[in-house]
C-alpha cells in the first residue's frame, strides 16, 4: 500500500518537488493535488509575457494534463484546500472533498498584497500574480483610459511594461526615487527608468495613490502630487504576503511566513511546505530559483532519503521585459566596509557594478550587458579571491585571456543561423529550439541533447548564455550533480571521500546516494580518481574498469580502432641508438604513420589492439618506457637546446627539462599535465602555454602556471622565482601535489586557477614556506608507488592477454572446437 | 542458419569489461557486467563505428570510446537522445562455456 501524499497548491515549486520526487522514487506515493485556479501548473513568472501578448498561455504550461495522468496524480482543479486536520491526518476542500494524508505538502503561494488606500476596495484595482489578474487587466485596458500600476519593483515594471506593449498611457507610480530599488542602485535604475520611458510608460517617482475614486469601479486615481487621471484600473504591485491562513488555522507555527527547517518541514513533522509561502531562517523569497532550491531538499525528505539540507539561497535577478538586460545578485549596495568596481556608459547603456569585500565579489548589478552574468555569479558563489582579476574583471571573462574561443559572445545579437558548436555543427537557433521543444533547464540537458558543446567544450559558455536567455529566472545554476547519476558536485564528493573510508568506487556510490548502481563514464573515473589521490597506488587500486580506453590500455584509440604509441623521449633528447631502435620496431610492426609530436618525441600511428603487448616488450626491451600519451597525469617537457648550445641559454634547459620528467613521470593529475623549461626569456620551448612554464632569466628560474594551448589559449601567470635547481624542483612537487588534491577531475590546471583565482593558489603555497615542503613530502610519497612503467606491469601481470581477440575459424565451429589464440 | 557456436570459458571475459571475438568476417563483442551477466554485440557503434568492446561498461550498457553514445546491451540500440542500433547475439553458458547463436 503506497502512502497518500496531498500536494496544496498546483503551482510552480509544488510541482517542482514533485518532479524531483520523481527522479528519486517514483512509486512511493499516490498523490493528490488541489490548485484554486482552473488550470494545470503554469509558468507564472511569463505573466508578464503573456500580459503583453509575447507569449500564449498554453506556451506559459509547465505540466500539461497528460504529465499528471501519466504519473497517476490526481489533480483537482479550481478547488481549493480550506481545513487542515493535523491531528486526524486530513484535509477539507471547498467542493466538500475529505481525504486521509500520510504526508501532507502546503504550496500555497502568496498574494498580492495592497496597502489600506482610500478606494482600495473599488473593483477593479487587483494585484498581479494569477492568469486571472493578467485576463482582466488585457479586458479592461483601453485606449482612452490611463492604466496605474503601483510599485516600480520587478513586477510592477513587467506590469507595466506589459500594458504599455498594448499602445495603452501607461502611469507608474513608485514611493521611493530609484525604480527596483531592490534589485538596483540609483545610477542602474535611472538607465531602466530611461530605457522604460521609451516603451511610453510614465514614472512618476517619490509618489504614492493619494485616493482612488469611482461608484463602484475605478473611475479616477489621484496622486500624493496632486495630479488626477481618469482611469479604469488601478494594477498593485506593492509587494507579497505568504499565503499561510490555512497553516495558522491548522495550528502550525508561522511567522511572516510557515516556518520551516532545512527539509521543509513545518512544526508538524508529516506537512512540508514550500515555497513562496514559507519562512526559512527568517527569510520568505517571491524568486523562482531559491524555490526550486528548496523543492530538492524537500524532495529528498520526501523520498526518505539524507541531504545536508537547504541552507538558503543567493538571490539573483533578471528583468523579463524584451530588450532590457538587467542582473542583480547578492548585496548589490554594499556599505563602508566594501568597494565598488564600476563600469558605466550611459550613451550605450552599460552599467557594471561589482560590489567587493575582502577581494571577493558579494554583489553584482548588470545592465544593458549581461554576458556574463553567471560567470559573475559562479565567482560570487564560489568566494573565488579576485584580487588578480581586479583590473580586468569589469570587462568579462572574455578580456581574461584575451581568446573567447570561438568568435564573439554577444548571443543576443547572434543570427539563429550562426554556428556555436564547431565541433558538431550546431547553430543558436538548434540550441534555443532544444530548450524549448525539451524544455531543458541545465547544461548538462542541453549538451545531450542538442550536442551543443558535448565534444571539446569550448562554446559550453555561450551555450550557457543562450539556456539563461532563453529560460530567464527559470535558470537555475546551484551545483548539479557531475553527472546523471547523482545530485552530488565534485565538492562534495572530495569531501565526502575524504571523511570516510573506501574500498572502490561503487562503495562511493552507495554512500552518495548514486541513482545508478554502477555510475557512469563521467562520475566512474573522476571517482576513482579521488580515491586515488586520497590513497595513492599502494593502498588503493587503481580501477580499470573505471577508466575510460585510452587511460585503461595505455595508449590513444584512433578513429578506426587501431592505436597510438608514444614512448618517453625524456626532455625531448633523444640518440641516434633510440632514433634506430624506434625505427626498427616501427618496421617490423609496419606502423603506417610515424610523427613528431607536439610534446617533442614520435607518434607511431596505426598499431592494432594485439600488437601493443609484443611491441611494448620491444620498446622496454630497448630501454623506452610508455610516454603516457594518454593519461591524465605527466605528458611531456619539453625543452629548448638551453646553455649547452644556444648562444643565448643562459641556463640548462634540456637537463633541467630531464630531471623534472624523470622526476614527475608517471604522476597521475586531474586532467594531463605538460611542462616546459626554456633557458632563456625567448621561450623557444614555448613554456607559456604549458601547465608549468620554467623560464630561465640570468639569475635562476621563473616558474608560472595554468597555461593552455588548446581551445582557448591561456598564458601562464607568474607563480614565483626561484635561484636553484633544487628549489625549482621543489617547487614543481609542490604545485602539482596542491593542483592534484586540491582541482576537480577533468580541470586543467587554467580551468582551475580560474576558478579559485591565482591568489588562492599562491596563498595555498607561497605564504608560508612549510606548505611548499608539505606538498613536495606528499608529492614525493605519491611517486613511490606511481612511477612505474605501465607497459611493463600489465604485460607482467597478464593484463595484456584480454588485448587479442578470441579468433573462431567459421569452418571449424560446427564441432564445438573454439581454439583461442593469444 | 544460425547456429550455436564454442566461444570461450566465462574467466575469459573480465567483469564489467569485454574481449572481442572474430569470427570470420563478423567481429563481436562480448561483455560480464557486474551481475555476471554475458553480452555479446555486434562490436561497431551504430553512430561512428566506434569499437564498442573498448567502451566503459555500466550497468547494461556500454558506452562508445568515440562519442560517448549510450548503447543498451541486451537490445543494441542507442540510449537518450540518440537513435541507432547495432545487431545483437543470443548467448548461452554451459558447463562454464559460453555459446554464442550466430
Amino acid at each position: 500500500m503506497k502512502e497518500k501524499l496531498i500536494v496544496i497548491g498546483n503551482g510552480m515549486s509544488g510541482l517542482r518537488t514533485i518532479e524531483d520526487l520523481f527522479d528519486i522514487q517514483k512509486d512511493k506515493y499516490d498523490i493528490t493535488i488541489f490548485g484554486d485556479e482552473p488550470h494545470e501548473n503554469y509558468n507564472r513568472i511569463m505573466l508578464s509575457y503573456l500580459l503583453s501578448g509575447e507569449k500564449t498561455f498554453e506556451e506559459t504550461i509547465i505540466n500539461h494534463q497528460t504529465w499528471y495522468d501519466e504519473h497517476n496524480i490526481t489533480l483537482h482543479k479550481g478547488d481549493k484546500v480550506i481545513k487542515i486536520n493535523k491531528d486526524k491526518k486530513t484535509i477539507i476542500s471547498e467542493n466538500g472533498k475529505e481525504l486521509s494524508y500520510d504526508k501532507l505538502l502546503i504550496a500555497t503561494g502568496s498574494n498580492s498584497f495592497i496597502p489600506q488606500t482610500i478606494g482600495s476596495e473599488l473593483e477593479n484595482v487587483i494585484g498581479f500574480r494569477t492568469k486571472l489578474d493578467s485576463d482582466t487587466i488585457l479586458d479592461l485596458i483601453s485606449k482612452d483610459k490611463t492604466a496605474v500600476v503601483v510599485g516600480g519593483g520587478l513586477l510592477g515594471l513587467e506590469a507595466a511594461y506589459g500594458i504599455a506593449m498594448h499602445g495603452i498611457k501607461t502611469i507608474l507610480v513608485h514611493r521611493s526615487g530609484s525604480i527596483m530599488s531592490q534589485q538596483l542602485d540609483s545610477t542602474g535604475g535611472k538607465l531602466l527608468q530611461k530605457n522604460l520611458e521609451s516603451y511610453g510608460i510614465e514614472f512618476k517617482l517619490n509618489t504614492t495613490i493619494e485616493k482612488i475614486e469611482g461608484q463602484t469601479k475605478v473611475e479616477s486615481v489621484t496622486f500624493t502630487d496632486g495630479q488626477s487621471v481618469e482611469s479604469n484600473i488601478v494594477v498593485f504591485a506593492t509587494g507579497i504576503v505568504p499565503n499561510k491562513a490555512l497553516a495558522i488555522d491548522a495550528g502550525l507555527d508561522t511567522k511572516k511566513g510557515i516556518l520551516v527547517n532545512d527539509h521543509l518541514q513545518t512544526s508538524d513533522e508529516n506537512i512540508f511546505a514550500i515555497g513562496e509561502c514559507v519562512e526559512h531562517k527568517g527569510n520568505t523569497y517571491g524568486l523562482v530559483a531559491p524555490l526550486y532550491e528548496q523543492a530538492k531538499f524537500c524532495a529528498k525528505k520526501l523520498a526518505g532519503k539524507d541531504s545536508d539540507g537547504y541552507s538558503g539561497s543567493t538571490l539573483s535577478t533578471r528583468l523579463k521585459i524584451s530588450g532590457v538586460d538587467l542582473f542583480s545578485a547578492g548585496d548589490y549596495l554594499g556599505d563602508e566596509t566594501t568597494e565598488e568596481l564600476i563600469l558605466l556608459d550611459e550613451k550605450v547603456g552599460v552599467y557594471k557594478k561589482l560590489v567587493i569585500y575582502q577581494d571577493k565579489i558579494i554583489g553584482i548589478v548588470l545592465y544593458g550587458d549581461t554576458v556574463d552574468a553567471s560567470w559573475y555569479l559562479k565567482l560570487l558563489k564560489e568566494h573565488t579571491d579576485i584580487s588578480d582579476l581586479r583590473t580586468k574583471i569589469l570587462f568579462g571573462k572574455s578580456a581574461l585571456s584575451g581568446d573567447a574561443g570561438h568568435g564573439g559572445n554577444d548571443i543576443k545579437s547572434m543570427s539563429d543561423d550562426e554556428e556555436i558548436c564547431g565541433c558538431n555543427g550546431i547553430t543558436k537557433g538548434q540550441v534555443v529550439c532544444g530548450i524549448k521543444e525539451n524544455d531543458l533547464k541545465t547544461l548538462g540537458e542541453v549538451k545531450t541533447c542538442t550536442k551543443a558543446g558535448a565534444s571539446c567544450g569550448s562554446c559550453l559558455g555561450i551555450v550557457e548564455q543562450i539556456l539563461v536567455d532563453t529560460l530567464g529566472d527559470e535558470y537555475n545554476d546551484t551545483v548539479e550533480g557531475i553527472c546523471d547519476c547523482c545530485d552530488v558536485g565534485h565538492k562534495d564528493i572530495k569531501a565526502c571521500i575524504d571523511t570516510n573510508d573506501f574500498d572502490n568506487v561503487y562503495d562511493v556510490f552507495k554512500k552518495l546516494d548514486w541513482k545508478t548502481e554502477d555510475g557512469c563514464m563521467k562520475c566512474r573515473p573522476a571517482v576513482n580518481y579521488y580515491l586515488l589521490v586520497k590513497y595513492n597506488d599502494d593502498k588503493y587500486k587503481n580501477d580499470k574498469r573505471s577508466a575510460l580506453v585510452n587511460d585503461r590500455v595505455f595508449a590513444n584509440i584512433q578513429k578506426d580502432g587501431t592505436y597510438s604509441v608514444v614512448p618517453r623521449i625524456w626532455g625531448g633528447l633523444t640518440s641516434p641508438k633510440e632514433l634506430k631502435d624506434m625505427a626498427d620496431i616501427a618496421v617490423k610492426y609496419d606502423v603506417p604513420t610515424v610523427k613528431f609530436t607536439g610534446g617533442q618525441r614520435l607518434d607511431m600511428l596505426g598499431v592494432k589492439k594485439e600488437q601493443l603487448a609484443p611491441m611494448w616488450k620491444d620498446l622496454n626491451d630497448a630501454g623506452f618506457v610508455s610516454g603516457q600519451a594518454y593519461a591524465k597525469g605527466l605528458r611531456t617537457v619539453k625543452t629548448c637546446v638551453g646553455n649547452q648550445w644556444c648562444r643565448f641559454g643562459t641556463q640548462d634547459a634540456m637537463q633541467t627539462g630531464i630531471d623534472i620528467e624523470k622526476m614527475t613521470w608517471g604522476s597521475w593529475t586531474p586532467h594531463k599535465f605538460k611542462i616546459a623549461v626554456s633557458g632563456c626569456p625567448r621561450n623557444c620551448a614555448e613554456a607559456t602555454i604549458k601547465d608549468i612554464g620554467v623560464i630561465a632569466v640570468d639569475s635562476g628560474w621563473e616558474i608560472s602556471i595554468a597555461g593552455n594551448g588548446g581551445i582557448k589559449v591561456r598564458v601562464t601567470d607568474f607563480f614565483t622565482k626561484v635561484t636553484t635547481n633544487e628549489e625549482l624542483y621543489h617547487y614543481i612537487k609542490a604545485i602539482m601535489q596542491f593542483y592534484r588534491e586540491d582541482a576537480y577531475y577533468l580541470e586543467r590546471t587554467a580551468h582551475w586557477v580560474e576558478r579559485v583565482g591565482l591568489q588562492y593558489v599562491k596563498d595555498g603555497l607561497l605564504k608560508d614556506k612549510s606548505q611548499v615542503d608539505f606538498y613536495a613530502a606528499r608529492f614525493d610519497e605519491s611517486q613511490r608507488t606511481a612511477q612505474i612503467d605501465p607497459w611493463e606491469q600489465s604485460r607482467k601481470d597478464g593484463f595484456t592477454e584480454e588485448f587479442s581477440p578470441i579468433v573462431i575459424a567459421p569452418e571449424n565451429s560446427e564441432s564445438f572446437q573454439a581454439k583461442e589464440t593469444v | 542458419m544460425a547456429k550455436w557456436i564454442k566461444i570461450t570459458e566465462v574467466e575469459k571475459i573480465p567483469a564489467m569489461g569485454s574481449r572481442v571475438v572474430q569470427y570470420g568476417d563478423i567481429e563481436i563483442a562480448i561483455f560480464k557486467t557486474r551481475d555476471n551477466s554475458i553480452f555479446a554485440i555486434n562490436n561497431e557503434c551504430p553512430h561512428k563505428q566506434g569499437k564498442l568492446s573498448e567502451g566503459l561498461v555500466h550497468e547494461h550498457i556500454v558506452t562508445c570510446p568515440m562519442h560517448n553514445w549510450d548503447i543498451d546491451l541486451k537490445k543494441g540500440t542507442a540510449l537518450g537522445n540518440d537513435s541507432g542500433c547495432t545487431n545483437v547475439y543470443e548467448s548461452k553458458i554451459e558447463s562454464n562455456i559460453i555459446y554464442l547463436n550466430i
